[in-house]
């Protein structure tokens, strides 16, 4: 025993950890299904702190002149749900399907690196703890979830910008480790015949919101990283009275925050392009149109940043250009739209509840397009700009769109999750509460807006004839709320005592399905050769084809995996230890203390080279 | 990325070798990658530098070092002569553990790591220097965007070094064998990169006159 320790010891800082159930093993994972897992349930939880937020939003603005928050507490709470959402909410969901998925669907038994996967998941729940630390530390962000300067340049002392600046650095690392991963594993960890065009739908919007993050966020790495210099070592990069220019933090947030869009987006139209099909019986229509609309998005998204800053004063060459980009970057998403609609033309769709999800997404996202290219036309915008008409714009896309498509994915793979059937009756319940509570909320938001009525303010005076919808709207984000409750009871008795899901509780179209649910450790017994787009559905209804030979369900076997065990990758202390180091660091920044950045620095280090030196088993 | 990135191949099906759909290693797939997001990390501050580089003006108003003033041309050409020198070592350190020469490969490892050092050292010396001159990070824009530029490029370099020095070690301690020449070949693509990224900032900041 001890000589092998001593061994083990020898080879690496810590022995590695083989325990792969329990409690403690979670810590050391590196299954994706597991941090798939891990992220759902870590970005669920952020779903109710900033559902909470926005609740004490609509309470203060149930009424003219409310007083239940006062206007410090407010510019936080705005901040923080939008920064929540954003970055805790919508892109880790978007990660857990990713994760859990991914794999499942291309077919392989893991990630490219699954260590680093582990990484990303806990960099992102330590920038998360980072960020709402600052509850406890003189207050949460309150400069916009956008940190404008020289706002968020304003009040140093108080360390609430600091909290942005270095919260969304630690998500933003996580991002981009995790795209590197993803778009490692989609071209390199692909099953024997799945070609590019026979990947799902979903792994190809996963893949083109790998590579915009794989841009994006070292823009708005930078960014941030600026507005670090400036607040804590004196820089002037925004600081308009030294020679800064302020406008240089627009472009470098836009220039991030549009592909960000579509960043939040795609995942959503992903699963939704797996859904319809599935549902209506059909293939998806048009799938090469729908990839090739989902890659020129990820292209045309870096041309229309500036349509965020129409009223900053670019001048008229400059805004006219980026009105045409961004009525053009309509087309593909319209394309997109128009295969779904033609792909549940003429099917025999059937009406459950991811369906239902799938189609509310369809058409709120419709309504928030076309508001959006409403934005497009610039003296529009001009009226426009910071009232709730923008609210509305993007509440349709996000919510409307990006969270309705992500709940239709989580009823569509709950039985992949846990191998039972979520309640048909309280899933309809959900859907039809949140899409009545949704349109409550957002759709007078329009008119408000358009009445102008301003974003951001914390109260406003009676007589402006904004009360009515106003208390229309806190009406309907409680309706959401009670939604969210109803999903919730949902899950968590459908866990334990769903109807057993059986392999296929669908009869649906991809590779995920090809195994138990849930899956094993290792996903597939044997890895499956893929010989159609829609493989499973194809060896299902092999007698309906011509001429393409089909194989046996069972899989046809890997022609040199005879013998050899499957070995997983074992468990690891280092992806968590290494993420743990950067909030200290950033603890240590914020507060100018060098013993943190010192501990925070060894801690990373020490991962890193733990990790690196890490035997691959014992 | 990493020295040893066994866990991806023990992932592939059944395999000592990690087999690829393309056929191309995963850790050099995903090295290229994380290069191609540092080109737009380098790219946006090396376009705020030349947005900012003509605002020399102290926060009082006063005239404040310009980039003609400080730059000190000779002295910059000779650190990135040495840098790229580095280049050329880190070629040969990967040569010689390809060709299983272990001895050659310390050798060059450690002068790799060396002449970044020597190009650090350099910095360091420059830095002073500036500041001396008046030039700070909170003095003017200028300041703000050539230390931040400049400061980035010198932590990836001394990451590179870290890198270099953690290779010399394993191979003095024997953990460094042929069959790894492919972590040499990663360290190595960092550490072109790295050098490529100064010949532009050298370029663009130091030779093209701002006025
Ligand atoms: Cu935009």
């Amino acid at each position: 025993m001890a000589t092998t320790e001593l061994a083990a010891l020898r080879r690496g800082l810590l022995a590695r950890p083989t325990a792969t159930t329990g409690r403690l093993s979670w810590l050391t994972t590196v299954d994706h299904k597991r941090i798939g897992v891990l992220y759902g349930y870590t970005a669920f939880f952020f779903l109710l702190v900033g559902g909470i937020e926005a609740l004490l939003i609509r309470l203060q603005l149930a009424g003219p002149n409310a007083t239940v928050l006062s206007s410090d507490a407010y510019s936080q709470l705005f901040t923080m749900h939008g920064v929540t959402m954003i970055f805790l909410v919508v892109m880790p969901l978007g990660a857990a399907f990713f994760n859990y998925l991914l794999p499942l669907q291309i077919g392989a038994r893991d990630v490219a690196f699954p260590r680093l996967n582990a990484f990303s998941y806990w960099l992102f729940l330590f920038g998360g703890v980072y960020l709402y630390s600052s509850v406890f530390l003189g207050g949460m962000p309150d400069g916009g979830w956008f940190g404008y300067a020289p706002l968020s340049e304003q009040d140093l002392l108080a360390h609430r910008m600091d909290f942005y600046a270095l919260g969304l650095q630690i998500v933003g690392i996580a991002s981009l480790v995790s795209a590197v991963n993803f778009i490692v594993t989609v071209i390199n960890m692909r099953a024997p015949g799945m070609s590019l065009m026979r990947l799902p739908v979903f792994t190809w919007m996963t893949l083109v919101v790998a590579f915009l993050l794989l841009f994006a966020i070292p823009v708005i790495g930078i960014g941030l990283f600026q507005l670090m210099f400036d607040r804590l070592f004196g820089a002037v990069f925004f600081n308009p009275a030294a020679g800064g220019d302020p406008i240089l933090w627009q472009h470098m947030f836009w220039l991030f925050g549009h592909p960000e869009v579509y960043i939040l987006i795609l995942p959503a139209m992903g699963i939704v392009s797996e859904v319809l099909p599935t549902f209506s019986g059909k293939p998806l229509f048009g799938y090469a149109a729908v990839v090739f609309a989902g890659v020129a998005i990820g292209f045309m998204g870096w041309g229309v940043w500036a349509h965020h800053m129409f009223t900053s004063g670019l001048g008229p060459v400059a805004n006219s250009a980026f009105a045409l980009s961004t009525m053009f970057i309509a087309v593909p998403t319209g394309i997109k739209i128009f295969n779904w609609l033609g792909t549940m033309w003429g099917g025999n769709i059937r009406f459950r509840t991811p369906m239902l999800f799938s189609i509310g997404f369809v058409a709120m996202f419709i309504i928030g397009g076309l508001s959006g290219v409403t934005h497009a036309l610039v003296p529009s915008d001009y009226q426009q700009h910071d009232t709730y008409y923008v609210v509305a714009h993007f509440h349709y896309v996000l919510f409307g769109g990006a969270l309705f498509g992500l709940f239709s994915g989580l009823y569509y793979w709950f039985p992949k999750l846990t191998g039972r059937m979520m309640s048909e009756g309280l899933g309809r319940l959900h859907f039809w509460l949140m899409l009545i509570g949704f349109n409550l909320t957002f759709a007078p938001m329009h008119i408000l807006g358009l009445q102008g009525m301003p974003r951001r303010i914390y109260t406003y005076p009676d007589g402006m004839g904004w009360n009515f919808w106003n208390l229309v709207e806190t009406v309907g984000a409680f309706t959401i709320a009670v939604s969210i409750l109803v999903f919730m009871a949902n899950w968590i008795v459908s866990r334990r005592r769903g109807a057993e899901a059986g392999a296929d509780p669908w009869d649906a179209r991809t590779v995920e399905w090809m195994t138990t649910n849930p899956p094993p450790p290792h996903n597939f017994d044997e890895v499956p050769v893929i010989h159609a787009r829609d493989e499973f559905w194809h060896r299902k209804y092999a007698e309906n084809e011509e001429g393409v030979p089909v194989p046996a369900v069972a899989g046809a076997a890997d022609e040199d995996a005879e013998g050899s065990p499957i070995h997983m990758p074992n468990p690891s202390y280092f992806p968590l230890i290494a993420a743990l180091g950067l909030p200290l660091v950033a603890w240590g920044l914020t507060f100018a203390s060098a013993w943190l950045i010192g501990t925070g620095a060894v801690l990373v280090l020490a991962g890193l080279y733990g990790w690196a030196l890490e035997p691959s088993s014992e | 990325m990493t020295v040893e990135e066994h866990a991806l191949e023990h992932a592939a099906p059944g395999h000592h070798e990690a087999r690829t759909s393309t056929g191309l290693d995963n850790v050099k797939v995903g090295m290229w990658s994380f290069l191609a997001s540092e080109c737009l990390f380098f790219g946006a501050l090396i376009t705020t530098y030349l947005l900012y580089r003509g605002r020399t003006l102290l926060a009082n108003g006063q005239p404040g070092p310009t980039p003609a003033e400080v730059y000190d041309i000779p002295f910059t050409s000779v650190s990135s002569f040495v840098l790229l020198m580095s280049s050329l070592t880190m070629v040969l350190a990967l040569a010689a553990i390809q060709r299983g020469d272990h001895g050659r490969t310390r050798v060059w490892l450690l002068t790799t790591a060396l002449l970044g050092a020597t190009f650090i050292g350099g910095q360091v010396y420059e830095f002073t220097t500036f500041v001396n001159e008046g030039l700070s990070i909170s003095s003017s824009p200028f300041g703000s965007a050539f230390f931040v530029l400049t400061g980035f490029h010198g932590a990836h370099v001394t990451v590179g070094i870290l890198m270099l020095l953690t290779l010399f070690g394993l191979s003095m301690g024997g953990r460094l064998p042929t069959e790894n020449a492919r972590t040499v070949e990663m360290v190595g693509l960092y550490w072109h990169f790295v050098d490529i990224v100064w010949i532009v900032i050298f370029t663009l900041v130091y030779l093209i006159p701002s006025e």
